[in-house]
């Protein structure tokens, strides 16, 4: 009862004339950003954090902006995956494998329309399973010490190294990396001056908007260095964008299903999207391929993954927002967002800012709607948008990322700083390592060394502090299944990929 | 070998950080971990990791040919010129040449590029600047 009356605040504060216009503008931002190849979620919010600082937005409001971008995102990647055969963003990638079969026989319109109702459902129930388990989350999350918070951060970092990349070897020297670069500064509670070799610059630590932007955009920029002069333009008719209702009803139980999995995927903090997507494409094969139709266009091909990442995407949110550990690359970004504006979200977060956060999920609701409406009766509008070739886009994307940069720090060496970080990606990415681990650790860093110096002082420098709660045994616990359990999963699969 | 190199490389650098934390001024009374042991902490995972990439790499990733490679240096050189340029030239004009370059990089014709990159430096300049009143580096014309 409690929670729909926070609800209703929410709404009330959601509804102002300025938040709705913001939610209506992040939607469909978010939309052409998920839309165009190249220009993922994570790099769309990273690069549009500036636009955030120069509204003058109070957090509530930049907030709705950016989560609209994010859910807009979500929706918007299908549509190229669709029409290109070319996913606008890594969650969208599983939408190709039927997207563009049903394309090429003439039925694009279908597979959009479809695709635009499956990612509703899921980001919509999403949505609502926020609003049930972020509270009792966060009820849990309170009864945390420091103890039970470094051992969260440990469980963070496990399940992420376990999922986000092949080798896990590769996935802890990147969480080794982030932690270690987010040393860099001023230790707080000593004073001492941590690897600043003399740099003023370096006082307070490593912008990790920096960071950011400069592992996504600058290294993705690089990357079409690289692959220039692929590029396909639509060759595709995309005809009447309606789905006959007997298909809709033939694919509704793919997309409950598709949302269950990824709802479960997006709060486990790990590969969020993507790993929905991915299971909810698999799991529906498994399931309904009994005509061996998957692959070839097949309706529910389109919505389990559909379904799948954009309710991982309001799944990955819980974490985020209840215990402070983003489920995603694109949810870390928005913690960035957050702690930027001195904001730290954990169980304080409920307790304290409840405008806030239920202002936010108010938004989610409203922003799911509006783009459902953007992304079926209006989705022709994205469609041409398309046609934009990378050798327009991708200088501009660099060159916002440098005005944003330059407009939020004023300084030429976080510039500098960023450039090199966008050739550390490129390395990283052509090795294999995962960036996400990188930036959660410079996220982070401070925070887990803070919790586990302050378990120490409490138990006189005794280790057995962090294992000595059931709460933080059982996180213990999850973040070794986590880092263990894919590479026996990965041994269970392997035989019948290879079948199949 | 890519992954063998990347590793001996990380090695060095995280055992040079793991000393480095031997370097921080520490005051009387800390905490019983103290600023030193955490840096220790993650500098191993990354020593440690590193050295299982020196030991057990994966199969070369592939590279671009030489030609390209020099390419995607030669951009990179663009961007540290560029931000050296920010100042002395300005925003949009520094803004406006590196987006032609990228772009004609990228396929545009030679001819095309410029406008390009001209169009791309004023209009970041009229969104950021005039619209939103965010600062960009003023060059000897005002903008």
């Amino acid at each position: 009862m409690e929670t729909i009356t926070l609800l209703m605040g929410g709404f009330e504060q959601a509804l102002t004339p300025t938040n709705i216009a913001l939610a209506v503008f992040g939607s469909i931002l978010g939309t052409i950003i998920g839309a165009l190849p190249g220009l993922g979620p994570s790099n769309g919010v990273a690069i549009l954090i500036p636009l955030a600082f120069a509204f003058g937005l109070e957090p509530t409001a930049a907030l709705i902006l950016m989560t609209s971008v994010y859910y807009g995102a979500m929706y918007g990647g299908r549509i190229s995956s669709i029409l290109l055969n070319m996913p606008g963003d890594e969650p969208a990638l599983m939408t190709t494998l039927d997207g563009y079969p049903m394309a090429k026989q003439g039925k694009a319109g279908e597979a959009l329309a479809l695709s635009g109702l499956a990612s509703f459902f899921g980001a919509f129930l999403a949505t609502i399973g926020l609003v049930i388990a972020g509270p009792l989350l966060a009820e849990v999350a309170f009864l945390f010490g420091p103890a039970e918070n470094f051992a969260l951060y440990a469980m963070a970092f496990a399940t992420l190294g376990g999922l986000a990349s092949r080798n896990q070897g590769k996935a802890i020297f990147a969480a080794g990396l982030g932690l270690s670069l987010a040393m860099i500064g001023l230790d707080g509670p000593t004073g001492s001056t941590r690897y600043t070799g003399g740099h003023l610059h370096l006082m307070e630590g490593v912008d990790f908007l920096v960071a950011i932007v400069g592992l996504f955009a600058i290294t993705e920029v690089l990357m079409f260095i690289e692959h220039q002069g692929k590029e396909s333009a639509i060759g595709i008719k995309v005809g009447r964008i309606t789905a006959p209702i007997k298909t809709v009803w033939h694919c509704t139980g793919t997309m409950i299903r598709g949302t269950a999995i990824g709802f479960i995927a997006g709060v486990l903090p790990g590969a969020g999207a993507s790993l929905g997507s991915f299971l909810a494409y698999s799991v529906e094969k498994r399931i309904s391929n009994k005509e061996n139709t998957f692959g070839k266009g097949d309706p529910r091909g389109v919505a389990a993954p559909e379904a799948g990442n954009n309710a991982a995407a309001g799944g990955a949110l819980i974490p985020m927002l209840t215990l402070g550990i983003p489920g995603s690359g694109t949810t870390a970004v928005m913690l960035a967002l957050l702690m930027t504006m001195n904001i730290t979200p954990g169980p304080l977060l409920f307790a304290e800012k409840p405008d806030l956060v239920w202002g936010l999920i108010a938004a989610l609701f409203i922003a799911n709607i509006v783009l459902l409406i953007l992304n079926i009766p209006m989705v022709g509008i994205f469609v041409r948008l398309l046609m934009v070739p990378s050798r327009i886009l991708m200088p501009l994307v660099a060159m916002v990322a440098f005005a944003g940069i330059y407009s939020i720090s004023g300084s030429l060496f976080d510039i500098g700083l960023m450039v090199a970080f966008g050739v550390l990606g490129y390395i990283l990415r052509k090795l294999g390592i995962p960036a996400v681990p990188i930036i959660l650790g410079i996220l982070l860093g401070n925070q887990m060394e803070k919790h586990l110096r302050r378990a120490l002082t409490i138990s006189d420098g005794e280790l057995a502090i962090l294992w000595s709660s059931p709460i933080s045994i059982s996180l213990w616990a999850i973040a070794i299944t986590g880092l263990i359990a894919p590479l026996l999963l990965r041994r269970y699969l392997r035989p019948r990929n290879q079948k199949s | 070998m890519s992954d063998r190199v990347f590793g001996a490389v990380f090695l060095v650098l995280a055992l040079a950080f793991i000393a480095g934390a031997s370097q921080f001024d520490v005051p009387r009374f800390v905490d019983p971990m103290g600023p030193k042991g955490f840096p220790r902490m993650a500098g191993a995972a990354v020593a440690l990791s590193s050295l299982y990439m020196l030991l057990r790499p994966d199969p070369n990733p592939s590279w671009p040919d030489r030609r390209r490679l020099f390419e995607i240096a030669f951009v990179v050189l663009v961007f540290i010129g560029y931000v050296y340029a920010m100042k002395p030239i300005g925003f949009v004009a520094a803004t406006a040449i590196t987006a032609s370059f990228i772009s004609w990089r990228l396929g545009s014709r030679p001819a095309i590029a410029p406008v390009t990159g001209i169009i791309i430096g004023f209009s970041i300049y009229a969104v950021f600047h005039l619209a939103l009143g965010l600062s960009l580096a003023k060059g000897p014309w005002g903008f």
